[in-house]
Formats: C-alpha cells, structure tokens, sequence
C-alpha cells in the first residue's frame, strides 16, 4: 500500500498528493476502474467518517453510500456519456444522519489518454438547504422560529454572534434548540464552507473519548492499529460542536483547555501537535457555575468558553411562540402526511395552550407529529392528542437546572414533579374545560348519557366515569 | 426448540448500502446451534425504511444485519428490541458466517480489498 502519493514532474520536487487533497473544503474520493476506493481526503472523512484507512480498496457506494450510488450511480453514468457528471443526492454517514449532499464525477485519464479511475468531488448541501426560500419563515433564524421577546433578542444576537470567530456556550434545558442554534451559527458564518463536527462529551467512556476527541497515534495503545485523526483535526477550518460539555471529565477538560490557549492538539502518542483551526461551540443543560463552585467542572474552561453566551429559554417562557410553534408543526406534517387539516378545535386548542411542556420544543414536536397521524378530519381534535396530555392537571413548574447534586442524571431521565396548579392563560384548567364540556353535552342531550358520549365522541363507560370523577350531578 | 430470525437487506448477493433503498430481504430462521432451518427472500413493492421496519415487526425479527440506517429507524428497532448490526457491508452469506461464529460487530467491512486488480 503507497501511504504517501506523490505528484511528480508538476513542480520542481515531488509534491504531496494528500496534502493537497486534504487542503480543498470539498470531499474528495478518488477510484479505480472497478470503482474501487484509491484515495478519500479530510473533508470526505469529515463528512462520511470513513478514514482512508477503512475505506481503500472497497465499492465506493459503501463508503460514499448515497442514494445516487444505488439508483443511478453517477460514475457509470459518466462513463457512458464520457463527460463529467453532477447530481444532488443525499448519503447516510457513520453517525446515522442523513446529508444532503451534490456529487460531480470525472473521469481521470493516464498520459496517453486511457482510462484510469475516477475522481468525485461531494459537496455537502447543509447550508445551502437551510437558505432554501421555501424554508424561510418570518420571526425565524435558520430554522428556529419564535416571537416572544426572549427568543427576539437572540435572533438579533445570533447573526452577530455568527459573524464572529468566539467561542459561544450555549445553555438551556433539554429540547430547546441548543443543537439547533450551533448548527445555524456554523451555517450562517464565514466557516460554513468547513466541517461542522457534533461531539457528544456524555455519550463515550473517558478514555474513548480522548481518542475519539484528540486522536491517537498508530500504537499510542493496544488495539491502536491505525492512526485516528480526531474529531478536532477532521474540524479543521470549520466548527466544533461540543454539546453536552457539563459532561466532559475533569482530565479531559484540562486537554481542552491547553487547546484553548494554543490552538495546538496533541493525538495521543504523537510527539509533534497539529495547529487546528477550529471554532469552538459549546453546550450543555446543566448550571456550569454550580457545577464549578463543586469541583466537576473547572472553571478556568467556563471562562475560556463563555466568551459569548447565549440562553436559549423553556417554552413556558415564551408565551405566544407555543401557538406560533403549533401552527408551524401542524403545517409542517400536515404537507408531509399530505393530510388536509387546516387548525384545531377548542378544547384541542386548550389542551396544548395550557400544557407544560417540560421536554419543550422537541416534546411539542412530538405531540403534533402524533396528533397529524392520529387525526382524521380537518381539525385536530381533543382526542387526537396524545392520552398522557389530557390526563394532564396543567401545572406551573420551576425546573432548575440540574447541577451539583444530579450531575449523573439528565433532566430528560428525572423530570420534577409539579409543584403548584395554575389556571393558564384562559383561566381554565383542561379538567374545568372538560367537565363544562360534558355538562353542556349532558344538557343538549336532556340528560340522556348515551346521546352525550356521542356528541362528545367518548364512549359511554368513559362518560360514566368522567361524570363521577367530576362529580358531575 | 427456540428459533432465532435474522433479517438481511440484500441486492444479489450483497448487503445493500442502505437501509432505506431496500427492496429485498432475506431472512433467515437459525434453531439453537445456529444453523439455517429456513430461508425466505421478501421482495417489497418499494423502498421504505417505514414499511422495512414493519416488515421486519411482522416477521418478528430477533436480529438485523443492514448497510448504512438512519439514526430514528436505528433506535426505533432496538427500542423495538431488534439486535442491530448496522454499518455492515460485503456479502450477505459472510456477513452471517461471521454473525453464526460471533464475531460480527457493527461497521465490519467484509469485502476483499483490492486496488486495479490487486489484493491490498
């Protein structure tokens, strides 16, 4: 195997061909006549998380794994129409996301002419998708979308924030967007060209995690077979995306923070550093500064990290964004499921308003993905929604970022019990909402049980049972 | 006797690249010493990693050797308590020997390398 191509006879002393390829912001995979993997560069291991290493001397349509390679692959079409070739597709990468993504293939010909192999540049349409006009809402950045006052002020944060090189901490409980956001700030900033590389800090084991982080060299341990260029080296000249980071162990904090100061990563067992140039975006859940006044996290990195800030706030502190969010879901899976539902009913309506929705935006999502499936008028209905919210007294919550005393526990995994009723916006609770519900039923059918759980929709049991637990005379 | 099921996406001989472009599968029914006890191929009217999934609910599959899923269908199956191995590519029947023996992991790359004809 030739670890280190060279380019001859273009310059004065042979050049390095990896290098080369590894400088262009494009992923690169070159290929043999039997399609066969030859060469990949840093960008393609970037973006599929295939290294050279895996991947040489194997059908590229398992590496590359998109779905051009398998409807219509577009080096065989190439060859037949002899010229180059470029189509939008979409591919699958070793992290399980699916990326839009344009392939272009040429052909590459020896001195005299003769085929030899291809070349494929892909293009990944990340950016690109998300200025798509069609995508483009009013009260929105990218893709995240709110009025309230809060969510105003980081929409007209962000662009500047974007245009920046700082470092961002990004804080807020559990399905509010924090991934949402790091992603748009890559997108809409001068590194949008570069890799945008997600690091989960609380998903590996500590010594996982160093290599999968800084890399390691061939032999640095047992079972190092190859070398691993690391998340931070495949980042270069693009961002990292540190979520989780309250997670991150107390010794690899401090490998993070020698990075923050020279901008230099060691892989393991390597003597000489790599100078990365990486733009760093951090976030977590937790209360940092909780977390540092305990010892679990140090705070010379809570410094170094939240040079800027952004605090992504629940959606029980966003007022009017929830409807703005509803109508948003309901449009957006209603044209995907292409159903015909144009709102919701009332007690639906009430439901959803005055619901607390402690897994925020990402639980609200969920609801009307539900509901849109479940629905089969041209309203959502009450009883459309998802059983566990009607069952629902709507509560206030307080929750607290987690910090010093749950560190080993997410808010996902212990959700704190309510603590105090309210009466929501409307002044009503979905219990108040339903028991006038059935009293109105009960009156327009005279009384007569029967005719009430039709109107209502439920069945009679159900009735009989509301009708006592509302101790309804 | 238990019966364990193992479904494998395939195009000809091979595990197909994706999951979601699928529209052959075999499965394959092993008794306690993990031998074939018996063999079916299902043709699908279309791709669909949704109908797939229900497919393989339906067949009540124990075990998945796929190509490249996305990461919903990936945790769907094992929140449905599917053994996935995902990630695996090169021939179908190596990639169950290597399952039969145990020694099949997720991301195996099972073809033989080679460059312009050449054994790497």
């Amino acid at each position: 195997m030739q670890s280190f191509p060279e380019i001859h006879r273009l310059m004065r002393s042979p050049l390095d061909f990896a290098h080369i390829l590894d400088e262009i912001p494009l992923g690169i995979l070159v290929m043999d006549k039997d399609l066969r993997v030859v060469h990949l560069n840093r960008f393609f291991q970037a973006l599929t998380g295939f290294s050279l290493d895996m991947a040489r001397g194997i059908p590229c349509k398992n590496v590359l794994r998109s779905s051009a390679c398998i409807l219509n692959c577009p080096v065989l079409a190439t060859h037949r129409k002899d010229r180059s070739i470029s189509c939008t597709s979409d591919m699958i990468n070793t992290d399980r996301q699916k990326l839009p993504v344009r392939i272009t293939t040429a052909q590459i010909m020896d001195t005299q002419g003769h085929l030899t192999g291809y070349i494929e540049t892909i293009e990944d349409l990340r950016s690109s998708a998300t200025n798509d006009p069609e995508k483009n809402v009013a009260y929105s950045f990218a893709n995240i979308i709110g009025r309230s006052r809060k969510m105003e002020m980081i929409f007209q944060t962000l662009p500047m924030l974007a245009q920046s090189d700082a470092s961002i901490l990004i804080t807020g409980e559990t399905g509010t967007g924090k991934d949402l956001v790091a992603e748009a700030v890559h997108q809409t900033s001068q590194r949008a060209g570069g890799p945008f590389i997600k690091i989960n800090c609380g998903a590996l084991p500590e010594t996982l995690l160093e290599s999968e982080i800084f890399g390691h060299m061939k032999g640095a341990f047992t079972g190092a077979v190859e070398n691993k260029p690391g998340r931070f080296k495949l980042a270069h000249n693009g961002t990292i995306f540190l979520t989780e980071i309250g997670d991150l162990p107390l010794p690899l904090q401090v490998k993070l923070l020698t990075f923050l100061d020279d901008r230099i990563i060691y892989p393991l067992g390597a003597t000489k550093g790599f100078n990365a140039n990486v733009r760093i975006i951090a976030a977590t859940h937790r209360d940092l500064e909780s977390m540092v006044s305990i010892g679990k996290f140090r705070k010379d990195l809570l410094f170094r990290l939240n040079v800027a800030r952004v605090h992504l706030p629940p959606l029980r502190e966003r007022g009017a964004d929830i409807r703005l969010l509803l109508d948003h879901f309901l449009n957006n899976y209603t044209k995907k499921q292409g159903k015909k539902i144009n709102g919701f009913s009332e007690p639906a309506l009430s439901v959803l308003l005055n619901y607390t929705y402690e897994g925020n935006i990402r639980e609200l999502k969920n609801i009307m993905e539900y509901a849109v499936n479940v629905a089969q008028g041209t309203r959502i209905e009450a009883d459309n929604l998802p059983a566990y919210i009607l069952d629902y007294e709507p509560v206030q919550q307080r929750l607290k970022m987690p910090a010093a005393e749950d560190v080993t526990q997410t808010q996902s995994e212990q959700p704190q019990m309510p603590e105090s009723r309210q009466t929501g916006e409307t002044g009503q609770t979905w219990s108040s909402v339903q028991r006038q519900m059935i009293m109105n039923a009960l009156k327009t059918a005279r009384g007569k049980k029967n005719k009430a759980a039709q109107i209502l929709g439920m069945s009679r049991s159900t009735l009989w049972r509301k009708i006592k637990e509302y101790q309804i005379e | 006797m238990t019966l364990h099921k193992i479904a494998i996406p395939i195009l000809g001989e091979e595990i197909v690249p994706r999951f979601d472009l699928t529209t052959e599968v075999i499965i394959l029914t092993t008794a306690k010493n993990l031998c074939i006890q018996d063999k079916k191929i299902i043709v699908l009217p279309r791709s669909s990693s949704d109908e797939l999934c229900h497919t393989l609910l339906a067949q009540e599959i124990n075990t998945l050797i796929c190509g490249a899923i996305e990461d919903e269908y990936y945790e769907f199956l094992k929140w449905k308590k599917l053994h996935v191995f995902d990630g695996v590519s090169g021939t179908w029947p190596h990639a169950f020997e290597r399952w039969q023996t145990q020694t099949l992991n997720p991301g195996d790359i099972l073809f033989i390398r080679m460059v312009e004809g050449n054994l790497i």
